[in-house]
């Protein structure tokens, strides 16, 4: 199992478009993938889940992963992240 | 029996704009029930299997329309329909379902609802707007699911011989899809927000659009004339005659107008040889932003703050500020919107204190003058637009700067506040851009050093022209020497340009001026780069912009600097935008 802690640094944070982006994303993966806030642990391949996290910009979340593809899924989901959904 | 009453009027929410008058089409769903069943011994698995089935026809629907509207409206707007597919597949949903259906024996449509109205109640509660906008998706999907596991047909509009106007209790996007112009007019529906799917899908296919109407379904009846106004967000029942006449009409110059607007609508405002002009609007409330975004605004180049004031009667506390400030951004992004802070005569904001005479108010304790003497004051509306900031879309204006001391102080201020929050870890634009209006002679003169020390310059004509001619603008007897193209105010407009251009950064102008057809030319020409004027002007000077060459326009205005006297520059403008556009408007928009 890996985990990796990111920042949410898109302005608007992870709101509708993006959650659905994170989803699309994990998805593709056989591994079994969580986002997790303060206590909030959801599906990463479930997208009310995602929505219902609210994370906003500057907000901290750790992407947890276990399975066969564990470590591409988590970079690639980070990377979601650190390029901003491509929102700016 | 009671003659039946006219002109019953329903106020609900502007989804989409536009009139449509014709006769109800009642949209009738049935109230679907949904029974609590135990299933018989065994068939359990069959249970699931016919809700997986049911998923697998709900997504080959979502799809089919997904098609269709990436035909019809290309891919961006079909995205709504991705979500969908999303919310369908969710497996933390589905899977929930499974495991109830095998814990609990029970029929899949019963635990499936269940599950789904309980996520929807946790998402409905969320403190995000749009969460809760989301709710309608859910619905959507859901219903689509349900009806596949009743058997029931998803409704769809039967072809009408006449188009009418289609009332329903809830619409979803998959509806709106569906309409077709031939048989549909517009719609109201009782359930609904400004910035659901279905207002935004509305607006792009063009349907006149009333949502949020509550109980209207009830009370229409079908083939009931009525009257839907997309622009105010009303719905007329039986409307009489002069009604209808008076409707008419106006549905017709909506028409018109629309058609202009459409012509210019997604072009920016460049001229031939592609010098790009800014155009954007100025604005007195949050909700003026749809206004300035119909008519094609870049942005919004003023917001004038002191209209929260004159709105409540009370200085605005800072979250009521907040709020405004805020709304703006989130409306025009990722545009960009100019906050200009309050600028109105001192005694408005000091309430308690006395109220000092004042022999020449336009010359006395106002705006930027009158904040630095309330730092209380000031420093609220400074941390309110602070903190609306974090989209990085907004800009702040000081009004009446009249020499370099005042800028510094303001920013002194500004720099205080600013300090104030990160120590409190409240986030805003650390980038936030801080430019002047240039409104008094003084400041104009002193441009160059002005320009060292903000980010942009917006030239104020009103108020330049009339401290510039010593010409109080609300005096009738002197009204003939307020003159606009006065030879002094174009020095002291085309001084602010160059010598903000020779510092880097842009200048605008917001004044009259902006609005002011026969002044397009000369500005383009002496090289201003932005102009914010109301809304409704601003179709007219993008039309000019782009009929025009930027190096000719620069000729034009070296002309129009060598004249010396007010009347003769009024006339050269005036007789060189008749020959511009007058024979062409004629023949061509």
């Amino acid at each position: 199992m890996i985990e990796k802690k990111i920042e949410v640094v898109n302005r608007l944070g992870l709101h509708a478009r993006p959650a659905a982006l994170v989803v699309q994303k994990a998805s593709k993966f056989k591994a079994e993938i969580r986002l997790i806030k303060d206590e909030y642990e959801v599906n990463a391949k479930s997208i009310m889940s995602v929505m219902m996290l609210a994370a906003e910009m500057g907000s901290f979340l750790t992407i947890k992963a276990w399975g066969e593809d564990e470590s591409t899924a988590v970079e690639e989901i980070a990377k979601l992240f650190e390029e901003k959904f491509g929102e700016e | 029996m009671k003659k039946p009453k006219k002109n019953i009027v329903w106020q609900g929410i502007p989804a989409s704009p536009g009139i449509a008058i014709g006769k109800a089409y009642l949209l009738d769903r049935e109230e679907i029930t949904i029974k609590e069943e135990k299933l018989p011994p065994g068939q359990v698995q069959e249970e699931i299997l016919r809700f997986k089935n049911s998923l697998q026809e709900a997504k080959k629907e979502i799809v089919k329309i997904k098609k269709n509207i990436v035909k019809k409206l290309g891919a961006d707007q079909a995205k709504i329909f991705d979500a969908h597919l999303l919310i369908l597949e969710d497996e933390v949903i589905n899977r929930q379902v499974i495991n109830e259906i095998k814990e609990e024996k029970k029929n899949a449509e019963f635990i499936y609802n269940r599950v789904i109205q309980k996520t929807i109640q946790v998402i409905s509660s969320a403190k995000y707007e749009y969460l809760k906008e989301r709710v309608a998706d859910i619905s959507a999907v859901s219903t689509r699911v349900i009806n596949r596991l009743l058997g029931l047909k998803q409704h769809t509009i039967e072809p009408l011989k006449t188009p009418r106007v289609i009332v329903a209790h809830s619409l979803s996007p998959g509806d709106v899809v569906q309409m077709k112009k031939e048989s549909v007019l517009g719609f109201a529906a009782d359930l609904g927000g400004k910035t659901s799917h279905v207002a935004l899908l509305a607006k792009s296919l063009g349907f006149p659009a009333v949502v949020g109407l509550k109980t209207l379904f009830s009370k229409v009846k079908s083939g009931e004339n009525l009257i839907l106004d997309g622009n105010r967000g009303e719905v007329i029942l039986s409307p009489d005659q002069e009604t209808l006449k008076n409707y008419e009409f106006k549905r017709e110059k909506l028409l018109e107008k629309s058609r202009i607007l459409l012509e210019l609508a997604g072009l920016v405002a460049e001229t031939k040889d592609k010098k790009k002009i800014e155009l954007s609007a100025n604005i007195e409330l949050p909700s003026d932003v749809e206004s300035a975004l119909e008519n094609g605004a870049e942005g919004i180049g003023l917001f004038r703050t002191e209209f929260l004031y004159l709105a409540s009667s009370d200085l605005p506390d800072e979250e009521e500020q907040y709020q405004a400030y805020f709304s703006i951004t989130q409306k025009i992004y990722p545009q960009r919107v100019i906050v200009r802070t309050f600028d109105i005569g001192g005694d408005k904001f000091a309430r308690d204190q006395e109220r000092d005479y004042e022999a020449n108010p336009f010359l006395g304790w106002r705006a930027i003058r009158a904040c630095l003497d309330l730092p209380d004051v000031f420093k609220t509306q400074l941390r309110a637009i602070l903190k609306a900031s974090p989209l990085g879309n907004l800009s702040l204006m000081l009004p009446m700067i009249s020499g370099l001391d005042e800028l510094l102080e303001a920013k002194k201020v500004l720099e205080e506040v600013k300090e104030e929050l990160r120590a409190k870890k409240v986030g805003f634009d650390e980038n936030l851009k801080v430019g002047i209006m240039i409104e008094i002679p003084s400041a104009a003169l002193e441009a160059d050093s002005l320009a060292k020390h903000c980010d942009f310059f917006s030239i104020g004509t009103n108020d330049l022209i009339q401290y510039t001619l010593a010409v109080d603008r609300t005096n009738e007897k002197i009204a003939h020497l307020y003159q606009s193209f006065h030879p002094s105010v174009l020095k002291l407009i085309k001084k602010t340009i160059d010598d903000g251009h020779k510092n880097n950064i842009w200048v605008g102008l917001c004044g009259e001026m902006a609005a002011d057809p026969k002044a397009t030319v000369l500005l383009v020409g002496l090289g201003i780069d932005e102009l914010s004027a109301s809304p409704l002007s601003i179709p007219q000077i993008k039309k000019i912009v782009r009929s025009i060459e930027f190096r000719e326009a620069k000729d034009f205005a070296e002309e129009v600097m060598k004249l010396n006297d007010s009347k003769r520059i009024e006339k050269f403008l005036e007789e060189d935008y008749q020959r511009r556009f007058n024979q062409e408007n004629s023949t061509k928009v």
